[in-house]
């Protein structure tokens, strides 16, 4: 893992009318690793994803990707960033009047200018890369079960061979085995294609299982940064309710089992 | 990534030593078409024994990697991913795009046909569903009487605060927009009464036009499209929203009956304000018309009141207020029975919500050309 930052968080305050959502937030992202965002509901993790991918206007602070400020930057220059990486929204987000294939040819057919078939054929690889089978890229996406949906998406977010991926809750929703699957799948394509991801998450399995380093926010902070065993150890109420409470326990002791 | 990007090449030699397959430059998406073009080329010709070198290649992503694995072939890749020599990243990207490719066969874009058979089939679809819309209204209007008549006697089970709910937002609320508008078609059509039948000098009767057309058909008619427009797609969006969140299956889950507590009140609110409404665009409209002949006829107000007085009898009105409790069930029949058609997604229901939209209008003037047919036979 090198130790150069493709994403800057510094000085983050987010607002929605009187509720502060984020103050002063710092974080920083380093290449090629995969860092997990974790914190009870309702401390911003999803907010925090949006505001890094530029969907979100922080109230202050500055948010750099590549070293770029997205929001500053003009529409041309953005886009070129933003190809650079790829999102898996929480539901999928697949176009609903576009085919499985067609929703992940659709950035290869605008932005890289391959022609339909080309598209295609480039959008079966990266379907069979997130683990779907051959005959779901005919499908509907309101015919795809949840697991197979999240794939698909995750598909989609890998069209445009991305460098770093967001994921917001990619194993909620699924069954053990799928979410176990997923983790499994988001490890490989890591190693395979190089990314870096930000996961956004509740599920310690997951966690345990993929994340080289956990963020976890609280108070409006990333209160603890850090390989998961250190972030654990934090002397904090909530920090020590989630990795230690019985769940956590039970993830800790699958996560030593698995490493056995 | 930041040195400038070379387009990747590939070139076959052969000599003493065999082949060899000499891969270099950058392997991505920017360059997809040109080395497909370029691997599509040598396919046919590679050799079993060619040897590959890859060590050259200087940016590789999925897309690269499939051009090679495609080229390649399955074992082929296989064993390169294999190779010591490349950086792990590399071959464990290989390995996978590898891996990826012997479960995918070639993804068939739909099949998109047109011609005769199409356009054949397609008229018969439309007319098939058409009846199957038709038997699917007519039982879900035996559905909704049977919920009538199974609660009718038992005031325990009625909604009243559903109805009265429904009441404002159908009724009360439509009363501003339903009255300006009628008051502007009752406008227009005493314009054009008086513009036409000046020619025979009878525009006096200006009045009898905007009486008659008000009490027997406009006012009922503007208000059932009005409804139609505003009200039908409204219980299909609340009913079909409901639908998609499995709430209809929670309200039977529960031991409840959706048609008692979702479609009597609605039918029942419609029922009551369409009539009242009909009522408020007659008038509206007559208010209309008579401001239009007030300034142009230069009639009085008490005139206007004694000719409407003399030539309306109390049957226009009625004749035109009896369509209006059949509309309204109609209506809100309609409206209901599409929000429970409604599945899954989203999508769904905003096509269904149109669907009501045009069945409502399309019945409400269906039945009242059959209206206008029987009463004119009955010489009403």
């Amino acid at each position: 893992m090198s130790t150069e930052t493709v994403i800057e968080v510094r000085g983050l305050t987010n607002r929605f009318g009187t509720q502060t959502v984020h103050e002063n937030l710092d974080l920083d992202v380093r290449r090629g690793e995969i860092i997990g965002i974790v914190g009870g509901s309702g401390t911003g993790k999803s907010v925090l994803l949006r505001t890094i991918i530029g969907l979100v206007r922080p109230v202050s602070g500055e948010v750099r990707v590549f070293g770029e400020n997205l929001l500053s930057l003009p529409e041309e220059k953005r886009s070129l960033v933003e190809r650079r990486f790829g999102v898996l929204f929480q539901s999928g987000a697949l176009f609903s009047s576009l085919t499985v294939a067609e929703n992940v040819a659709l950035p290869m057919v605008e932005h890289a200018k391959l022609d339909r078939a080309d598209a295609t054929r480039l959008a079966g690889v990266k379907l069979a890369l997130s683990g779907l089978p051959v005959d779901a890229g005919r499908k509907w996406p309101a015919q795809l079960s949840g697991g197979m949906i999240k794939r698909a998406a995750l598909a989609r977010a890998l069209a445009l061979d991305p460098e770093i991926v967001f994921l917001d809750e990619p194993t909620a929703g699924l069954d053990p085995i799928s979410a176990a699957a997923f983790d499994s799948l988001i490890v490989t394509l890591r190693d395979a294609l190089g990314l870096t991801v930000f996961l956004v998450t509740h599920d310690l399995d997951t966690l345990y299982s993929t994340c080289d380093r956990v963020a976890v926010l609280s108070q409006r902070r990333v209160l603890a940064v850090g390989p998961i065993d250190e972030v654990a150890r934090t002397d904090d109420p909530w920090v020590q309710a989630y990795f230690n409470g019985p769940r956590g326990r039970a993830a800790t002791f699958a996560a030593r089992q698995g490493k056995d | 990534m930041d040195t400038p990007s070379l387009p990747g090449t590939v070139t076959l030699t052969r000599d003493t030593g065999g082949e060899r397959l000499v891969l270099r430059g950058d392997w991505t998406l920017p360059f997809y078409e040109a080395l497909q073009k370029r691997a599509n080329e040598l396919a046919g010709s590679l050799g079993a024994g060619v040897q590959v070198d890859i060590h050259d290649v200087h940016a590789m992503d999925t897309s690269g990697a499939f051009v090679i694995a495609e080229l390649l072939g399955s074992s082929r890749t296989q064993a390169l991913a294999q190779d010591e020599a490349l950086p792990a990243a590399r071959r464990a990207l290989l390995k996978t795009v590898g891996d990826a490719i012997d479960t995918y066969c070639k993804g068939v874009p739909r099949k998109r046909d047109a011609g005769f058979v199409v356009m054949l089939e397609r008229i018969g679809r439309a007319v098939a569903s058409f009846w199957k819309q038709t038997a699917k209204l007519l039982g879900f209007i035996g559905i909704t009487l049977q919920g009538f008549a199974s609660t009718v006697l038992r005031p325990s089970r009625w909604r009243v605060t559903a109805l009265v709910s429904h009441l404002e937002q159908t009724g009360l609320d439509a009363v501003p927009i339903l009255a300006l508008l009628s008051f502007m078609v009752g406008a227009v059509v005493a314009f054009l009464g008086s513009t036409a039948l000046a020619a025979y000098g009878a525009s006096v009767f200006t009045v009898d036009l905007v009486g008659f057309a008000f009490l027997r058909e406009f006012g009922v008619l503007l208000t059932a499209i009005l409804l139609a427009g505003r009200t039908a797609s409204a219980f299909t969006a609340q009913i079909g929203s409901m639908k998609a969140r499995e709430e209809i299956d929670a309200i039977r889950t529960l031991g409840l009956d959706p048609v008692e507590l979702l479609v009597l009140p609605r039918v029942l609110a419609l029922l009551i304000a369409l009539p009242l409404l009909t009522f408020v665009a007659m008038i509206a409209g007559i208010v209309g018309g008579g401001v239009v002949c007030l300034a142009t006829l230069k009639m009085s107000p008490s005139m206007f009141l004694n000719m409407f007085q003399e030539d309306m009898q109390l049957r226009q009105f009625l004749v035109g207020i009896a369509k209006a409790p059949v509309f309204a069930f109609m209506i809100s029949v309609i409206g209901c029975m599409e929000g429970f058609k409604v599945s899954g997604s989203a999508q769904s229901v905003g096509e269904h919500t149109t669907s009501a939209v045009v069945q409502s209008i399309f019945v409400v003037i269906l039945l009242d050309a059959v209206a206008a047919l029987f009463y004119m036979e009955m010489g009403w």
